[in-house]
């Protein structure tokens, strides 16, 4: 079953100009963070929207969650179209579709404690009494591995370590049960040996209850690792997108190909196909016409210069938007 | 061959109003010319203070307690700011991990580099341009950009002008400090052959401090890892990640994603991270550590030569 | 003007017994904590501590101080000492009454501007740089006069010009946290704005406030001495140290001390303990690290 969908989803951010600029350019320039992208994602599923900076995965999470508005396009959720919920509709939204962000260290209030900041969301969707609240939140912070959980619901975010943190954050974006959590680079803040203990904790929470993660990344080998249906996005669109382990194997965009050599790996003996990228990824206020890789792609060809490629299948749900198919 | 940079018992500490931190504690290693060493460590290993405290550039309020430190013969401790000042840049240079601040934005990128040179070697200002050019050619920026601003550019242009910048005058020994943590992916693997190129034409000293083992792996001869303030463990790359002597190299490699393997095994190290203003006793890698006997708790284990050129500290290997 | 303060005041620390500047620092919020509760103390027990009636002729006609009025009678007779114990009930009285009325409007004002943004951001910007750039004192004098002579005027009068400063620094610190992490994740669990406002930005606000506020009381004190001292804050024969300094002025030429010296004492006095207070804590809370 389908749980999130996104058809030909577009955000364009307006450039902030000072005012002399704005006195001498007519035009209004944007950041075309995203560009027309279109995914499923099916239920019980972790799939990964990975790719470098600039390539609008963390702002389609944002879009996703609805934490910003599209500039166009469509957002489902089961079915129900969520594009341009407002008030009442959005924050009953918020109680199936959640968010963990990147940064621990920022993303729970300093002044609120640990239990009230994780019980917020109980308070603000009026689903329990005070004493109801507390004893939820205690149980998750024990699910979550704050234990002992009454000493981790009287402290201050000061008090925790980055992955204490996040794994508060963890519990209070479960609190309310949600089927749909948008995970934006869950564990790129935390310390390489603490890493996978947050991985497991996102995985039992998933067996326990039966969720769906939009899992976003720049680290494809962590990608490789957690998720099963992986998108890789460049430059605001996306370039190939499959089951990870047809991406991995038999990745065929020529920026999947070399985005997956450039990655360091931990066995310094093996001799690596280096596929040599040049230059950097080009600005997404003046991105290149037609496919926006041609400008660094080996297999140029002039069709690449005129027109945007599509996605295509290519066989086994596998899709890349290349014209060398 | 004498040893370019030696390091013996070094220790960097900080005195802050909670207590000391003991950031660098008892750390010795040494360094031959043309060498690159893979420093790294997790957050708190002190791997930077250490790269920071061999410049004697540790920000106030640390300082170094203890130890020694030899470049090149000369005990570095015994240098004022001023001898100092000499040997930064021209000697000893640093590569820093944020190229944006690290680059004066007042200062076409060009100028930099031709005052840098002008600044430590007897030229005219037209020699010094000239060099200043091939240096950017010798980066992989064009001659064009040499009038540019450091905002102008994008963040790999800037680490690469910051590189030029570190090996402007020939130094015997270059600090990278996360030298690509700011960049992604692609531009770090360009940034990396740049680097093992420089590293073959100018056969220059390199110190790379990472939290990035599989990045080091990649261009380091040794790799010292740091926990705690500490070297844990001393090899030379190939050697290190074969055998992965210590109980923390072995953790930490099992907890690195490797985009080789399908149906990896990912683990983690149990435990929280080390408490400088206190440390342990006894091994500091103690409360974290699967193998941990009793002597362990009691004592702390020497960095002991297990091998010809390998060094642990660990009681399994004494 | 704060900035030379802070040079000197770190000066003097760390010459004061060769102390690292923090602690110095603890020692000049001690002492300002004492001083200011003395003279609340004093304030409070006034009644039972003031050994006449402050308006009263108790005593002869500038009487120098003798072991019957210690600190001397001033030009109509009344004991110096009982008037300035009782002129510190209004000194108290009317900063703190000045003080939260600034505070009240300029956080409250400046958290729904800086939160709410748009025109009426503009509009209360504009009004607020307005009432800033004016001089302070003048402001004061001419609202003084307009609003007329009484506590809650006079506190009114000192309010305004201070009423901006609270209002920049929190529509300052509202703009730069309305953009923050934990904001985005409030609004992500289904907040209101009246609840992001009030639990999330307010409570990472105020902590700065404090501050701010001892140093705008140190202010105020000399604002109402300077308002009493030109006729414009209470009405005679209120006992007010900015009153008397001003009654006692007259007499200095004969070199009649007393009159004007102990009132101006108080002030003095009470001004250096909000200031020694404001900048203690000041640098206790940003410690500056000494080279």
């Amino acid at each position: 079953m389908v749980l999130v969908e996104v058809v030909d989803l577009k955000k364009y951010f307006p450039v902030q100009k000072s005012f002399l600029e704005r006195i001498f350019t007519k035009e209004l320039e944007y950041v075309q963070a995203v560009n027309k992208i279109s995914f499923k994602v099916e239920k019980g599923e972790i799939f990964a929207l990975a790719g470098e900076s600039g390539c609008g995965k963390t702002t389609t999470g944002r879009l996703v969650t609805r934490l910003i508005e599209p500039t166009e396009g469509k957002i489902f959720v089961k079915g129900r179209e969520i594009t341009f919920l407002q008030g009442e509709s959005l924050r009953k939204l918020r109680k199936n579709v959640q968010i963990i962000f990147q940064n621990p260290y920022a993303s729970l209030n300093p002044r609120m404690k640990i239990g009230n900041s994780v019980g917020h969301p109980l308070e603000i969707h009026e689903i329990a009494t005070a004493e109801e609240k507390k004893r939820v939140v205690l149980e998750i912070l024990a699910r979550v591995g704050l234990e002992p959980a009454e000493k981790f619901y009287d402290v201050h975010p000061c008090e925790l370590s980055g992955g204490q943190r996040q794994r508060a954050a963890i519990a209070r974006a479960m609190v309310l049960n949600p089927e749909f959590v948008v995970a934006d680079e869950p564990i790129s803040m935390i310390d390489v040996s603490l890493r996978a203990k947050i991985l497991e904790l996102m995985l039992k929470l998933k067996e326990e209850r039966d969720l769906t993660y939009l899992f976003i990344t720049h680290d494809l080998a962590v990608a490789k690792y957690i998720s099963d249906w992986i998108a890789i996005m460049y430059l605001g669109d996306i370039v190939e997108m499959g089951k990870k382990e047809e991406i991995f194997s038999n990745s065929q965009h020529p920026y999947t190909k070399a985005l997956l050599s450039a990655i360091p790996v931990p066995e310094p003996r093996t001799r690596r196909e280096h596929v040599k990228l040049e230059g950097e990824v080009p600005s997404s206020i003046n991105p290149p016409p037609g496919c926006r890789f041609h400008t660094r792609c080996r297999y140029v060809k002039s069709i690449c210069q005129e027109n945007e490629p599509e996605l295509k299948d290519i066989g086994n749900g596998h899709l890349t938007a290349c014209h060398l198919f | 061959m004498k040893n370019l940079l030696e390091v013996k018992n070094l220790k960097v500490y900080y005195y802050i109003r909670e207590g000391v931190v003991k950031a660098v504690d008892q750390v010795s290693f040494s360094i031959k010319k043309g060498e690159t060493v893979g420093l790294v460590g997790e957050s708190g290993s002190g791997k930077s203070t250490l790269g920071l405290s061999i410049l004697k550039l540790v920000p106030s309020p640390g300082r170094i307690a203890g130890g020694e430190l030899f470049f090149d013969g000369k005990d570095l401790a015994k240098l004022d700011n001023k001898q100092m000042r000499k040997l930064r840049g021209r000697w000893i240079s640093m590569v820093f991990q944020d190229p944006m601040t690290s680059l004066n934005p007042l200062m076409r990128v060009g100028d930099h580099l031709t005052e840098t040179i002008k600044a430590h070697e007897k030229v005219t200002h037209k020699q010094a341009e000239e060099k200043a050019l091939s240096l950017l050619d010798n980066v992989g920026i064009s001659s064009e950009r040499f009038r540019d601003y450091p905002h102008q550019f994008s963040g790999g242009m800037r680490q690469r002008v910051g590189i030029a910048l570190a090996i402007a005058l020939n130094p015997n020994l270059v600090i990278a400090d996360e030298f690509t943590s700011s960049l992604d992916v692609i531009v770090q693997s360009q940034i990396l052959n740049l680097m093992k190129k420089l590293k073959k034409s100018h056969n220059v000293g390199m110190i790379l401090i990472s939290h990035d083992i599989s990045l080091v792996s990649e261009i380091a001869d040794k790799i010292a890892l740091m926990y705690a303030g500490q070297i844990f463990e001393f090899a030379e790359t190939n050697a290190f990640f074969e055998e992965h002597l210590h109980p923390y190299s072995e953790g930490l490699l099992s907890s690195v994603p490797n985009i080789k393997l399908s149906d990896q095994n990912l683990s983690y190290i149990p435990g929280m991270p080390p408490d400088l203003i206190h440390p342990l006793k006894g091994c500091r890698f103690y409360p974290r550590c699967s193998y941990a006997t009793k002597i362990c708790r009691e004592k702390e284990p020497p960095l002991a030569e297990i091998k010809t050129g390998h060094l642990v500290k660990c009681f399994r290997y004494d | 003007m704060i900035a030379s303060k802070y040079s000197v005041s770190r000066l003097i620390a760390s010459k004061l017994k060769g102390l690292s500047p923090t602690r110095g620092a603890e020692y000049f919020a001690i002492i300002g904590f004492l001083i200011i509760s003395s003279i609340i103390l004093m304030a409070i027990l006034a009644p039972l501590i003031a050994p006449y009636n402050p308006i009263k002729k108790t005593g002869e006609l500038l009487e120098s101080p003798n072991h019957k009025f210690i600190l001397g009678t001033d030009g109509l007779g009344r004991d110096i000492l009982s008037r300035i114990i009782y002129g510190a009930r209004i000194a108290i009285c009317v900063t703190f009454l000045a003080i939260s009325f600034s505070l009240s409007c300029g956080v409250l004002l400046g958290l729904l501007s800086g939160y709410i943004g748009g025109k009426l951001d503009s509009i209360f910007s504009l009004v607020m740089d307005a009432v800033y750039s004016f001089p302070g004192l003048i402001l004061a004098i001419v609202l003084a006069a307009m609003l007329g002579p009484g506590i809650v005027n006079t506190a009114i009068a000192i309010a305004v010009i201070y009423t901006p400063t609270y209002f920049r620094i929190v529509r300052g610190l509202v703009l730069s946290l309305k953009e923050s992490l934990f904001v985005e994740a409030a609004r992500a669990i289904g907040a209101k704005d009246r609840t992001i406002l009030f639990r999330y930005i307010s409570p990472n606000v105020l902590s700065s406030v404090p501050i701010v506020l001892s140093l705008n009381a140190a202010d105020a004190v000399l604002t109402l001495a300077a308002l009493s001292f030109l006729g414009l804050g209470l009405p005679a024969p209120t006992p007010d140290w900015g009153f008397d300094l001003k009654a006692g002025h007259a007499y200095l030429a004969s070199r009649i001390w007393w009159p004007s010296t102990f009132p101006g004492l108080m002030i003095v006095l009470l001004t250096l303990g909000f200031s020694l207070f404001g900048e203690g804590i000041s640098e206790m809370l940003n410690p500056e690290l000494g080279r």
